[in-house]
């Protein structure tokens, strides 16, 4: 049966379920707009943050990341896990206590400083609209590539469907769509890695099957490295960057997960204080069954994907799979462009090696390989599982809906932080103090609603910068939020000159040692340095400077809050407050 | 708030950090640690097939930090109680 076909009626069927939970979750109030009423059970939040967390990238793209930077991808495994400890231990309970609404307001009472909070707020916009971008081209993508619609009319579906429950339901309404959206995308993501893990391994388990052996004997990895070398590529288990930039960027990836606002406002919406601690354990476990099958399905995938093309001894004419033998997902890969083949040395077979690599030259012009043949999109090693591993269009077509419930939940709860700041932060906290409940709620639903405009016109006309940014929104957000949520709890002492200073200070030194590789507000040619290990200050790379950036918050923060006064008697109490969890 | 009240909370927030330090001593030695500086020397290990400081790379690290966590939500359960800090 034709994908398309069967992709409708399931895709269609999770919007009408997003749909009817939207109008069984309107917001009545503020506090049910921005904080879902702080009623939801720990566990449905955990699965809620998770939904949050992992975007169109975690599903579609993440597995193709691993596949082809096998060990080094580790950074993102562990930095995008690894933060919730961080969130877990340091933020969430306190935040939880202190009970308002947005991260902007914890800086600007804790304080005491407007300035202060309008500081949080800019840092908040810019990290969350960058990021919001690839959640929209995401919606796009899929739209047009397994839905033929155009990439436009894709867009907007998606932007209306957020603009529903969005608008209608705030924070409530995002709560139990993202519940929804984690089911879908959870079933998606584990039910093809199940049947590719039994087909490869023979093992039902991926997280098992990864430490398996395949059909000839050999463990999985071990075979994958020895195939990996006898193409000219390094070994998938090795270490291919340097230990210093990985350790920053692991460190980057950590801080800024846990400063993320769109994640630690999830928090906010638990009952308790004791929830909050709990929710982010269940977070990090619903986080971890994608987390620790996407090394499975990146390494098992890409096992097979060579294997299909080199079915035979490397080197040898027949040992490489004639063209006109190529399998049907193969032919169905390359129409949508994600597979590539260009027949370089016009023997009718696929070449797939390292090009790239000098020292293999002699070897390949030997075999009569004149430069790779196959290009392969990383994307593919999710999209192109359910085929691979031969299970029904249906699994496919679930693929795309869960695709497309891990970009829309992630761009919610974006659009969520990002309005709330605008009307709680910007409107009521500083230009309108004396704004009504009612009038606060009506321009928490404006700010929503310009915020999805916004992001839809940001997903028609990206800025070409648009996936470079999305690193940096996790610089910003360690090295300006993260440290000053974290001193407002743990430093009774801080004030709100060091506060600020600290936050300018480590949002600045981050935002140029960025600019310096990659040009001035990201237009091309500006940068002053090229963007190569050899060029980086100590071999830290742009993306991994976030984590210096925190360090620097935190030591000038600490300077100047002991050269000036300590901070009043009574945000020295709220302190003490937020530190219990009881109400005193 | 009264002075015992007092005295309570600072000994609660003492027991919390002196606990909060020893779970991201694990935090760092479990990522860090195994995951990337000592991961070269432990690939010369395999447990099943999975080289050891890949494992705690792609694996060990994310079910550590869900243990962490966990283990953080009963200790800090346990002093609420202990101090009489608990919520209702």
């Amino acid at each position: 049966m034709d994908l398309t076909f069967t992709a409708y009626p399931i895709v269609g069927a999770t919007f009408v379920l997003y749909i009817g939970i939207a109008i069984w979750a309107k917001a009545g109030s503020t506090g049910e707009f921005y904080v879902a009423g702080k009623g939801v059970n720990p566990i449905a939040n955990g699965m809620a943050t998770a939904a949050d967390w992992m975007s169109a990238a975690s599903f579609i793209s993440m597995a193709g990341l691993i596949a082809f930077l096998g060990y080094d991808a580790s950074v993102y495994l562990m930095g995008w896990t690894g933060g919730y400890v961080l969130l877990a231990l340091l933020l969430a309970p306190y935040l939880r206590k202190f009970g308002k609404f947005t991260v902007p307001e914890f800086i600007g009472d804790r304080f005491y400083s407007k300035p202060a909070r309008v500081i949080a707020v800019i840092a908040l916009i810019v990290a969350s609209v960058t990021y919001v971008i690839g959640q929209m081209k995401g919606i796009g993508v899929a739209f047009s590539r397994f839905l033929e619609t155009s990439y436009e009319v894709g867009l907007f579906a998606g932007m209306g469907i957020v603009f529903f429950y969005a608008v209608i339901g705030g924070m409530k309404g995002i709560t139990y769509t993202q519940i929804a959206q984690y089911c879908v995308m959870i079933f998606a993501y584990t039910i093809p890695a199940v049947f590719i893990s039994l087909a490869i391994t023979g093992n039902p388990l991926p997280q098992l099957g990864l430490g398996s052996t395949v059909m000839d004997g050999g463990y999985v990895l071990e075979t994958l490295d020895n195939i990996l070398v006898d193409l000219g590529f390094s070994q998938y288990t090795m270490m291919k960057g340097t230990t210093l930039n990985m350790f920053f960027l692991t460190m980057s990836l950590m801080i800024g997960t846990a400063g993320l606002p769109h994640v630690i406002v999830r928090f906010f919406t638990v009952p308790r204080v004791r929830d909050a601690r709990l929710s982010a354990g269940w977070a990090l476990v619903f986080i971890a069954i994608l987390y620790t099958t996407a090394p499975a399905v990146g390494a098992m995938s890409f096992y097979n994907l060579i294997n299909t093309v080199q079915p035979g001894e490397i080197g040898a004419e027949e040992g490489n799979l004639a063209y006109e033998n190529v399998p049907n997902w193969f032919s169905r890969w390359e129409e949508t462009g994600l597979l590539g083949f260009d027949d370089k040395n016009n023997d009718g077979r696929i070449q797939y090696y390292n090009d790239g690599n000098e020292a293999f030259a002699d070897t390949a012009a030997e075999y009569g390989w004149n430069g790779n043949e196959l290009t392969v999109d990383r994307d593919i090693m999710v999209m192109a599982n359910p085929e691979i591993a031969q299970l029904p269009n249906w699994v496919i077509a679930l693929t795309v809906a869960g695709g497309l419930a891990a970009a829309l939940s992630t761009a919610a709860g974006l659009l969520m932080a990002i309005s709330s700041a605008v009307s709680h932060d910007l409107i009521k906290g500083v230009i309108n103090p004396g704004i009504s409940e009612r009038g606060e709620l009506r321009a928490a639903r404006i700010a929503m609603a310009g915020a999805i405009l916004v992001a839809g016109y940001l997903g028609l006309n990206p800025p070409g910068f648009a996936a470079q940014v999305v690193a940096l929104a996790f610089g910003l957000a360690a090295s300006s939020l993260f440290p000053v949520l974290m001193l407002g709890i743990f430093s009774r002492r801080m004030n709100s000159a060091g506060a600020i200073a600290g936050m300018l200070s480590g949002l600045s030194f981050t935002l140029i040692y960025v600019f310096v590789y990659k040009g001035w507000f990201f237009v091309p040619g500006t940068n002053m340095l090229p963007d190569t290990p050899e060029y980086w200050l100590m071999g830290i790379g742009p993306q991994s400077i976030g984590a210096v950036g925190a360090i620097i918050n935190v030591v000038i923060a600490t300077l100047v809050s002991r050269a000036t006064a300590p901070p009043p008697a009574d945000i020295q109490e709220l302190v003490e407050s937020i530190r219990v969890p009881r109400a005193s | 708030m009264a002075s015992g009240n007092q005295e309570a909370a600072m000994a609660y927030w003492k027991e919390n950090v002196r606990l909060l330090i020893t779970l991201l001593i694990i935090w760092f030695a479990v990522s860090f640690g195994l995951g990337i500086l000592l991961a070269p020397v432990l690939n010369n290990i395999a447990i099943a097939g999975y080289p050891l400081g890949f494992w705690f790379a792609q694996q060990g690290a994310i079910y550590a930090f869900i243990v962490i966590i966990f283990t953080y939500v009963f200790k800090m359960n346990a002093l609420d109680r202990k101090y009489d800090l608990h919520e209702e």
